[in-house]
């Protein structure tokens, strides 16, 4: 009895237990059983008559195998609608697979069998409050794919619901079932535009790219929600997923074009000789400035162009294309050059991507061949190449083409006119044709090559050639009467009818330039005139009149001839034309009027056909996109819109929440920083303004290119005030990468400091703290430049390590500041440095007193106790070698003499860097040395902090996303109390704690002793002793093992 | 975004479709199979197929048409690049990517199309998360499935998701911790008839398989990182770290993934490591043609040139072959033309070369196509672009993991003009 209750409850408690219950079952026989069974293993012999009964089988391997064959049935398109009761009963099962798979199901039918779905939606809303992130999440997102008008009003609580979720990635969930329930009511659109508006503000990498998704599908025209979030999410776009990237980039994209002038204007439209002109010279001409004084781009035009740089190095070819089409649109014309090595690496992918990244580079080509004329070899053909690749090559090849590489270019169309493939060659013809009146050096050249092209054997390409030469005699009809005579004489070996229409207008065209062949061609067409084509009929009518008209003796019976066939044939047009022409020409007594001019209208000089690209007017549609890809217009398809000609409010961006300018101001300066690295940004400026602003400080602009980035400059300032200040005060929340960026620019750093604003007193908090102003600017400075000095060896290696995960992340940074405080707990544990065995009677322990480190504020401070268990003194005990890659240590003073059985204790200070690697060195006394290492724990990095439970939750704010570290456990019983917690968490990091609100939430702060970094700590007591524990650090390595330790002590008794 | 995907399979059956949005009849596919039906290569189907109501953007892997049907304007690539996702992760959790497998697994691949993709956006395609979501299918699991009914969907709920390094699988545990990276070069070439380089280029990737119990933490860095000046990563590696130090610094996924691709450029110097010399004669009127090319190492620094491969597609005058190749074996096929000699390894002292007469159809003229040769080859322990790793540290673990490197070198695209 005991044992069914237990198994009773286990299986209510948990899901998790299931399957061993299951497998109890499984073993007591029932005689449907074996049958069922049997179905497993012969699934395709089977009828499905079974899958009912299976269904409703109480077990769950049963009804698990039934799901599966309906999946297959579902899969391969076959209806499986009525076993929709049968199969909507499981959906509460605790089976997880069953569990989906119903999912699968009722996703897929709800929408026919509305009434039997609704059974399902308690379910669910009873998920949505589930304590699990994750089963919230997939709760939201079946009930949203559920498409039955009758649930709007559900669907609308939760999202609404949902999106002031605490996880982000309910959150995401909650913006995706946005775009579903749009698409089931779209009444719902403005309640919808209110959570959207709500979802763009946060501040989590995973919501964002769904979000604006969202705002995609839904209202794309409200531009005025993006403002406010517009530079968040330039920062924010390095750590979106990659497909959420993509919609980003796009939206930015169209955002730019309402919100910047056009930084084209000096550049001139579209000119392309002072385009490649541009190009070539030098990069510096960035530098001069000459085109930036009368055009100021806005910094925030500026920031966008900069956070997506980096994406072109994405493995995601979506993303890169995103970027390159970003730059073509926004970026001013000298800078768009950094996409195209991109886009031509993107050629070695799959066929597809090739396909759609060659249409792009086809339209730009035509704009600007400076970009990828250096590119030239990466178009040429291989004969491997799909039909539809070899086109898009051949036309950026002809695009590409100028006086220059014209001969090479040339040169491997020859080859291409040989391929097997005859299609292609033909299209190569037509390429040779476009460059021949393109460029005219080369046109007689071409021209000569393509009459060579007349004797070949393939057909096609002789007449694709017939046709190119016509449209090119056109141009200088004068020289060439012996090409035309050329082509007359192979008109009986050619049977293609555009060819040999093509032979019959230039004959008509120039029949005075060949006198003596066009009657005879005439009098050949007569004869078989009842045999041609459509277009060689209209075409030879054509000629029959004009020789009528030059030549009306030789060839008039001809004529009244074939206008006669012309009368009869069974083609209307033809019929038509004829009629026409005969009024035209033969003179009679009601055509006078016109009769007059039907010399000068038949021939008049005709201008020749300009040949160009399909690609001309391509760029009408967004690069990248679908409609730009078929050439019309897509449903769905939003406009990019010209630049305004004057630029709407700039303010409007600003964000002024709590702290109007500094909020903002410093994350613009240090995110640009972060996000782009130093050398892309060299290549922006060159070497000018970027050294030159950091050394000028605190915003005196540099007349020039700072216009541009006067914001910058003065944010740079700005964050440069506060990292003085905080540097100075030691509780700082500066942080790593600052600390980096200090070190690598010590020089200027100390003009800074000398700078300092008044305001910097104000912040200081405490009067210790001012006490050691000076002491935290030198030990700066000697830190940095150790730093510096060890770049090489591994310690700063993983220093850097550290910190560069988390550079990216950096958020924005307010001025509240927490206060270190004192330790709320000193552990008790000393740890074996030096036994007595092997240091020969000296044994050393050492303990972490936790008591901030006086020599400098980034050391940890280490106790060691020393013991002399020899019976005589030990002298002269000191630190010696630190190894090669020590870390940074203030050693004790050497103790002369330790009496047997005496013991003395000395500290130490310890710089780890933030990290957990030991601390080697050798402990050495008169006679001996050993070697020992100190191993901090994670927790003994921190100093404890002290602030307002307002402040943690802006710094838990500021740290999301990559920065956030969470597990749940299950606590043991002694630990759900607040005293036993704070004990726990204390013995493991020194934190300190922070005055919670609520009773089952206990919160933690800390610094690194490093860096300063934020250690943010929330334990979340759920109900039946499970707890989610949430780290909050820009620390991204010592985030996850503080989280190891911290689940260890809260699980242990 | 994307509507609904069809699979399929080369005599154009749907044999799979997988709606996420309402069910789009399948009957759209017929302006799919129209297109296929006027291409005459099965790779010449174009990739967006405009129709009345939808576009249609597919792709075609293991002569298999994944066809997504599109309802508006989504950029294509976005598409693209997503449904090549969908095949590696087949590939990746079956092994191969063959209409039979998919049918085998169908309820699998239902699981896997069902988490990769929210009312048609991308959700989660991170191999590392989908693993932790639906286990991949191996034959010892199916036996336990089947005795003990247990499943092959994880019980646990994936944490990955919401982890600060999405890509990385959390608890993994190994007994032996092993990382292993092969840095593989893939050289292009086009190679004309006198033997001068026209393109030559190198396609470089770094592929790793890391098997490092906890969350290691790693830097790589190179002897020459000056090379890689036109790379593209995995979202793991720290980008600015990269930028400033040019160190790759990263956290790795678990199993197998490609670190970054790289690509040497044409504009650089590329050396060419095996040369064709070749006399292809076709006698205008006679019915016999001379045929005789000889392969030879060049630049390989030292390394053997292993597993050659010649193939060419000889012209259509041509009946028959009558070759003797000094090494290795050689086919012809008279129907396709196709002719394909396998060399084998390349010894420098005694050059491979393949000699003979074609007998070619009487009557027929002397034949103006252009034939082309391409070379399949290997290079074993070195990379073309000179590329060395210089050493892989790891932090944030304290065990000493193995860590293995190795170089290789292929032939991408190479080809070599004959004249005639």
């Amino acid at each position: 009895m005991l044992s069914m209750s237990t198994n009773n409850l286990s299986y209510n408690d948990q899901g998790g237990s299931d399957s061993a219950v299951e497998v109890g079952q499984e073993t007591t026989p029932t005689s449907s059983n074996a049958g069922a069974g049997f179905g497993l293993f012969s699934t395709n012999f089977k009828k499905n008559d079974d899958l009912k009964e299976m269904l409703e089988s109480n077990k769950d391997s049963l009804k698990l195998d039934a799901m599966k064959r309906i999946i297959a049935l579902i899969a391969t398109g076959k209806n499986a609608s009525e076993l929709f009761p049968a199969v909507v009963k499981n959906v509460a099962s605790k089976n997880i697979e069953l569990k989906k798979l119903v999912y699968v199901y009722l996703v897929r039918y709800a929408e026919e069998q509305q009434d039997l779905a609704l059974l399902s939606i308690s379910t669910f809303q009873r998920a949505l409050k589930d304590p699990n992130q994750l089963i919230r999440a997939s709760a939201l997102r079946v009930l949203s794919s559920i498409r039955v008008p009758i649930i709007v009003p559900i669907m609308m609580l939760a999202i609404k619901e949902a999106a002031s979720d605490m996880s982000p990635y309910v959150r995401k969930t909650s913006a995706h079932a946005i775009q579903k329930l749009y698409s089931l009511d779209p009444d719902q659109k403005e309640h919808l535009i209110e959570v959207i508006d709500k979802l763009l503000k946060d501040k989590s990498t995973l919501v964002a790219g769904s979000v604006v998704m969202a705002f995609e599908e839904v209202c794309p025209d409200r531009i005025d929600l993006i403002h406010k979030n517009y530079r968040k999410l330039c920062n924010l776009l390095v750590d979106v997923e990659e497909w959420g990237q993509v919609v980003i980039i796009t939206m930015l994209t169209r955002y730019a074009r309402t919100q910047f002038t056009s930084p084209w204007k000096e550049d001139g439209l579209f000119d392309e000789n002072s385009e490649t002109a541009f190009y070539e010279s030098d990069e510096k001409k960035t530098k001069n400035g000459d085109e930036k004084k009368s055009y100021m781009m806005d910094p925030d035009h500026r920031l966008l162009l900069r956070n997506t740089k980096p994406l072109l190095q994405s493995r995601n070819t979506a993303v890169v294309v995103s970027v390159a089409q970003l730059y073509w649109h926004l970026a001013p014309k000298h800078e768009v050059g950094v996409i195209t090595k991109s886009l031509v690496r993107l050629l070695r992918s799959h066929r597809e991507v090739q396909y759609v990244v060659l249409q792009n580079i086809a339209t730009m080509s035509i704009q600007r061949k400076g970009m990828f004329e250096p590119y030239m070899k990466s178009f040429y053909v291989r004969s491997t190449d799909a039909t539809h690749i070899k086109s898009l090559k051949l036309e950026i090849l002809t695009s590409l083409a100028n006086e220059a590489n014209i001969s090479t270019i040339l040169r491997e169309f020859q080859t291409y006119v040989k391929s097997q493939d005859k299609q292609f060659a033909a299209g190569t013809i037509q390429a040779i044709g476009r460059c021949a009146t393109n460029i005219s050096e080369v046109t007689d050249t071409c021209l000569q090559g393509l009459v060579l092209l007349l004797s070949n054997r393939d057909e096609t390409v002789v007449a694709e050639s017939v046709v190119v030469i016509k449209k090119l005699l056109q141009t200088q009809p004068t020289q060439h009467s012996d090409i035309i005579k050329h082509m007359a004489k192979l008109f009986d070996n050619i049977a293609v009818p555009m060819a040999r229409a093509s032979i019959l207008w230039l004959m008509g065209e120039y029949c005075e330039r060949v006198p003596q062949i066009a009657p005879d061609v005439l009098r050949k067409m007569a004869k078989s005139f009842t045999s041609e084509e459509d277009i060689v009929k209209l075409q030879t009518v054509n000629l029959a009149a004009k020789l009528y008209l030059t030549n009306s003796k030789q060839t008039k019976l001809l004529t009244q001839y074939i206008l006669n066939l012309g009368k009869y044939d069974q083609n209307y047009d033809i019929r038509d034309r004829t009629r026409f022409i005969r009024q035209l020409i033969v003179p009679n007594e009601k055509s006078g009027a016109l009769g007059k001019y039907a010399r000068r209208i038949l021939l008049a000089p005709k201008p020749a056909p300009v040949l160009e690209s399909t690609y001309k007017d391509r760029d009408r549609y967004q690069l990248g996109t679908l409609s730009h890809t078929i050439n019309t217009k897509a449903s769905g398809y939003l406009e990019l819109s010209d630049w305004p000609a004057v630029a709407p409010d700039q303010s409007v961006r600003n964000v002024e929440v709590i702290e109007p300018v500094k909020e903002w101001a410093p994350s613009l300066g240090k995110t640009g920083k972060s996000k782009l690295s130093k050398s892309s940004d060299d290549k922006f400026y060159s070497d000018s303004g970027e050294e030159e602003e950091k050394e000028k400080g605190s915003g005196s602009s540099s007349s020039d290119d700072s216009s541009s980035r006067s914001e910058e400059s003065s944010s740079e300032a700005e964050s440069d005030e506060e990292k003085s200040s905080s540097q100075s005060s030691e509780e700082s929340d500066k942080s790593s990468s600052q600390s980096e960026k200090s070190s690598s620019e010590s020089d200027s750093e100390q003009k800074k400091t000398t700078k300092k604003p008044p305001q910097k007193k104000t912040v200081k908090p405490t009067a210790k703290d001012s006490d050691s102003d000076e002491n935290g600017n030198v030990a700066k400075e000697t830190s940095s430049s150790s730093a510096e000095e060890t770049s090489s060896g591994s310690e700063s290696g993983s220093d850097a390590d550290s910190h560069s995960g988390t550079e990216c992340k950096k958020k924005t940074k307010s001025k509240a500041k927490p206060k270190v405080s004192g330790p709320a707990f000193v552990p008790e544990k000393r740890h074996d440095l030096l036994h007595r065995m092997t240091g020969k009677g000296l044994s050393a322990q050492y303990q972490f007193p936790r008591q901030p480190c006086l020599y400098q504020p980034t050391m940890v401070s280490v106790q060691i106790s020393l013991t002399n268990t020899t019976d005589h003194p030990l002298e002269q005990i000191h630190i010696g070698d630190r190894g090669p890659t020590g870390l940074d240590m203030h050693c004790f003073n050497t103790v002369e003499c330790l009496l047997p059985e005496a013991s003395v204790t000395v500290s130490l200070g310890v710089d780890f860097n933030d990290s957990t690697q030991a601390a080697n060195f050798q402990l050495c006394t008169k006679e001996d040395q050993f070697s020992v290492s100190i191993q901090p724990a994670v927790g003994e990095l921190f100093l404890p902090a002290t602030m307002t439970e307002q402040d943690f939750r802006k710094e838990q704010g500021k740290l999301l996303g990559m920065n956030e570290s969470s597990a749940t456990i299950t606590m043991a019983a002694e630990n759900t109390t607040r005293q036993p917690i704070s004990r726990q968490v204390a013995t493991v990091a020194n934190l300190g704690v922070v005055p919670s609100g609520q009773d089952n939430i206990h919160r933690f702060a800390g610094k690194t002793a490093s860096s300063g970094a934020v250690v943010l700590v929330t334990v979340e007591l759920r109900e039946s002793s499970a707890a989610l524990i949430t780290i909050n650090t820009e620390k991204s390595v010592m985030g996850p093992m503080l989280l190891r330790d911290l689940k260890r002590a809260l699980t242990r008794a | 975004m994307i509507h609904s995907l069809f699979l399929v399979n080369s005599s154009g059956d749907i044999f799979l479709e997988k709606h996420w949005k309402s069910v789009v009849s399948r009957s759209v596919c017929d302006y799919f199979f129209e297109a296929q039906e006027r291409a005459s290569e099965p790779e010449n189907v174009p990739p967006v197929i405009p129709t009345p109501h939808h576009y249609l953007i597919s792709v075609l892997r293991h002569r298999i048409y994944f066809v997504a049907v599109i309802q508006s304007e989504v950029p294509p690539l976005f598409v693209i690049e997503f449904l090549h996702r969908v095949v590696d992760t087949f590939q990746d959790y079956f092994g191969v990517c063959t209409e039979a497998a998919i049918k085998d697994n169908v309820v699998v691949v239902y699981e896997l199309l069902e988490e990769m993709l929210d009312n048609g956006f991308p959700l989660a395609t991170e191999s590392n998360i989908l693993k932790e979501l639906i286990k991949p299918p191996t034959i010892l699991r199916t036996v336990v499935n089947t005795i003990t009914g247990s499943t092959n969907v994880g019980e646990q709920l994936p944490t990955g998701q919401l982890s600060v390094v999405p890509w990385r699988r959390t608890g993994v545990k190994y007994t032996n911790n092993e990382a292993y990276f092969d840095v593989v070069e893939e050289i292009d070439a086009i190679i004309d008839k006198s033997g001068s380089t026209i393109t030559a280029e190198i396609q470089g990737v770094i592929d790793a398989c890391v098997k490092l119990t906890g969350m290691p933490d790693l830097t790589l860095s190179f002897m020459n990182p000056r090379l890689l000046d036109d790379v593209s990563f995995h979202p793991c590696v720290r980008f600015k770290r990269w930028e400033a130090e040019r160190i790759l610094s990263f956290i790795p996924p678990d199993g197998n993934f490609r670190l970054l691709s790289y690509h040497v450029s044409s504009q650089n110097l590329v050396a060419i490591p095996v040369y064709v010399k070749h006399n292809i004669t076709f006698r205008e009127g006679s019915s016999q043609g001379r045929f005789e090319l000889t392969l030879g190492p060049k630049q390989t620094m030292g390394k053997g040139v292993e597993a050659v491969l010649v193939s060419s597609q000889l012209p259509r005058g041509v009946l028959n072959t009558n070759l003797n190749p000094t090494q290795g074996t050689y086919t012809f096929d008279p129907v396709t033309k196709l002719l394909s000699w396998d060399v084998g390894k390349i010894n420098p002292q005694k050059l491979p070369s393949l000699k003979g007469s074609m007998s070619l159809q009487a009557g027929a003229s002397k034949p103006d196509e252009n034939p082309t040769i391409n070379i399949q080859f290997k290079i074993q322990q070195s990379a073309l672009s000179g590329l060395k790793v210089n050493r892989l540290d790891m932090y944030g673990e304290k065990y000493k993991p193995f860590k293995g490197i190795k170089y290789m070198t292929k032939a991408g695209k190479f080809q070599a003009l004959l004249s005639n």
